[in-house]
């Protein structure tokens, strides 16, 4: 296997080259950016910088081993999460693996009970029981946060049935990553939600690598890319650049549409990197890819700063306004850090809390007998 | 109270719950217009229709991951199994999604989900389709198992399992599903989960088994009364998980001895959690060591006269008592 260039991993043809002027303009016209306000305009911009400046802070704890087991970073990819969680209505719902921070932030997660999560606090957003890949908030229809690959694909078209069997106008978005597509899971899921009319979007993050395997080591696909596999299953799909927030709205927008008026499932192939290594412990992360590689998409396909760049140009921001941005986010990184270090920890009564909604329920079940079967308890 | 069939109380209970839940519906292979692969819900598709009766294509991680999805937003799934043996190919879905859920959202999502289907061994199909995999479900905090023995228990368990807000493993038995018994009518007929049932009284040794080897133990019992006059009592866990200990233990401080049947295999079988409760917990009661039946430690075999002494029968039972008293042939 020769090493890589950035030309030889893409398959995209142009993927790779810098931007111009009217590449960042080319869906600013689609309705659903038109219609959007200089607020929604900022406010994309905002949670970028702060799922950015949040995991730079995480990245800083996890260093001085604050935290344990895995930390995979979405740094590179925020404009994905953002931009598809940006044209949703109320009734949709977002489900995604374990490279979940930057979604939970972008539907209005706190940065503190994520970080506290990080920490394994009790105040983390699931009270420090499930870690860096288990985020959920299901009041804002974030439903996780799932560590096996692929293992949430049936989940987000569970969600998607169940919004149609109650007759609800909505759709879910299941995300996944360039490496779940191989896993039979995410076949049967396609089958399943074309052959029932399930309002589900696959969004498959395409960051080029599944850890340390590159695309083309991995995956037999058509000329056309990943996403062109769901032709197999009669699904609409579609490519997107992720580093272009307008295109990423626009792009979705029209599966949403497509799955409230005709309740039909989309692919949605989103090119995009990842700057770190596929986590923390991925100590390889600069043998399987150059470093020209990862400089050249910092450099040209920074989705925070080709929004930035469109957002200069159509004069809503300015350089003190991003500095102001940046270091508002930044303060509000070290603060939840600062929560994170002050929290307690989970007392080791949780430990058998939240296992059974009939134990933590009593008498509202009809459950009676002994569950847990330890001779001790730990405490 | 109506006599009625295994496999109808198993209807009827669906039939209730579909009923009384607008969020219940049946999912799996042949459910619907084929009238299920056992005839379980035979009949529903035509009453209750497509939306309630879910044919799904040969996809169990597909349609169990896409049950539990489905459950988040509060429908109560029944996903059938055509056989036990096939939740192997779905395990991620339908044994590290369901237990996890629940534990690692910190209590915030519920996945009221129920996969229930034949699990036995002892009908000549072989090893891949003849697991019983109670022990290993059950090995799972976060699951509930229940395996019923009787036409009413199924009908009372099976019916608790849907109104549960945690994940049941309902396990049948295609030998059972023709047996005849009493089932109370009521719609609100609700066995518990988590609380055994002694099926017959003694004071001489407790026989505690489940699923189908509850019938062995009671025929084997009515044999050494009259053969020996031995009063056996036999337990009937019902449920795997939860566990009722209470019942177990009353019953074997009672009569000082411990049967445990199974059709499990042996090796961390459920037997060998229950014999270590009882060995932790009553051990001054015990007469003489706790014995165990199971399956013959090897894979299902296919040749049929053999397979039937490689899963426990009414006459080990018998046999393995007589030797625990002492009792010469």
């Amino acid at each position: 296997m020769s090493t890589e260039t950035p030309e030889t991993h893409e398959f995209n043809k142009g993927r790779s080259r810098a931007l111009e002027k009217s590449d960042l303009f080319a869906h600013a016209e689609d309705p659903v950016n038109k219609g959007m306000t200089v607020q929604e305009k900022l406010k994309c911009f905002t949670d970028m910088v702060r799922i950015r400046k949040f995991e730079q802070a995480a990245l800083q704890s996890y260093q001085k081993g604050k935290m344990g087991g895995f930390l995979h970073l979405y740094i590179g990819q925020e404009a994905t999460a953002v931009g598809t969680v940006s044209v949703l209505g109320e009734n949709d719902h977002i489900i995604t693996a374990y490279r979940d921070h930057g979604h939970a932030l972008a539907v209005g997660m706190g940065m503190n009970e994520c970080m506290a999560e990080l920490y394994g606090k009790f105040t983390g957003c699931s009270k420090g029981k499930g870690g860096s890949m288990h985020y959920f908030a299901p009041e804002k229809r974030f439903w996780g946060g799932h560590g096996i690959v692929a293992g949430q694909t049936p989940l987000g078209a569970g969600l998607a049935y169940a919004l149609k069997y109650k007759g609800i106008k909505g759709c879910a978005i299941c995300y996944l990553g360039d490496g779940a597509i191989n896993q039979g899971v995410f076949h049967e899921s396609l089958n399943l939600v074309s052959l029932w009319d399930i309002p589900v979007i696959y969004v498959i993050e395409n960051n080029g690598y599944s850890m340390g395997t590159s695309q083309v080591r991995s995956s037999a696909f058509p000329e056309e890319g990943l996403a062109a596999r769901a032709t197999s299953y009669n699904i609409d799909f579609d490519t997107v650049h992720g580093e272009n927030l307008y295109e990423v709205r626009a792009k979705t927008s029209k599966a949403v549409q497509r799955a409230y008026e005709q309740s039909r499932p989309t692919v949605l192939e989103i090119f995009t990197y990842r700057y770190y290594g596929h986590s923390i412990a991925d100590a390889n992360h600069q043998r399987y890819r150059t470093k020209e590689e990862i400089r050249h998409y910092q450099e040209n396909k920074d989705p925070i700063n080709v929004w930035e760049q469109i957002l200069i140009e159509e004069g809503h921001l300015n350089v003190d306004k991003v500095k102001e941005i940046d270091q508002a986010a930044k303060a509000e990184a070290k603060e939840a850090v600062q929560f994170a270090e002050e929290s307690p920890f989970p007392p080791p009564q949780q430990l058998l809390a939240d296992v059974y909604h009939s134990v933590d329920n009593p008498g509202t079940h009809t459950n009676e007998g002994e569950i847990f079967f330890n001779d001790r308890l730990p405490y | 109270m109506a006599v009625i069939t295994y496999r109808q109380a198993l209807k009827d209970a669906l039939a209730e719950e579909i009923t009384r839940d607008e969020n219940v519906f049946v999912m799996g292979e042949e459910v619907a217009q084929y009238n299920g692969a056992y005839k379980v819900t035979e009949g529903l598709w035509k009453k209750f229709g497509d939306k309630r009766l879910v044919d799904a294509p040969i996809s169990e991680a597909g349609f169990i991951g896409l049950g539990i999805g489905a459950s988040f937003l509060g429908l109560r799934p029944v996903i059938e199994m055509m056989f036990f043996s096939f939740v192997y190919v779905a395990w991620d879905q339908a044994v590290n999604n369901t237990s996890s859920i629940r534990y690692m959202s910190g209590g915030l999502i519920n996945c009221p989900l129920v996969i229930r289907g034949p699990a036995n061994g002892g009908t000549n199909v072989g090893a891949t389709h003849s697991h019983t995999p109670e022990n290993m479900v059950a090995n799972v905090p976060g699951l509930k198992v229940v395996v019923p023995a009787t036409p009413a228990d199924a009908k009372g368990l099976l019916k608790s399992a849907i109104r549960d807000n945690d994940p049941v493993f309902v396990m049948e038995s295609t030998l059972l599903y023709g047996n005849e018994g009493e089932v109370p009518e009521d719609d609100e007929f609700l066995i518990p989960l988590g609380k055994a049932d002694v099926k017959r009284e003694g004071s001489d040794i407790t026989i505690i088994a489940h699923g189908g080897c509850v019938l062995a133990a009671l025929k084997a019992a009515e044999k050494l009364k009259k053969e020996h006059n031995v009063d056996c009592e036999v337990v009937d866990l019902r449920s795997i998980r939860p566990l009722d200990k209470a019942t177990i233990l009353k019953s074997v401080k009672k009569t000082n001895r411990a049967l445990l049947v199974e059709e499990n295999k042996p090796f961390c079988g459920v037997g060998a959690q229950i014999s270590h409760i009882i060995q932790r917990e009553a051990f001054d009661y015990l007469d003489a060591p706790v014995h165990r039946i199971s399956a013959v430690d090897a894979p299902a075999i296919y040749s049929p006269p053999v397979e039937k002494v490689q899963v426990p029968n009414a006459e080990q039972v018998f046999n393995e008592v007589r030797h625990m008293l002492q009792i010469k042939a």
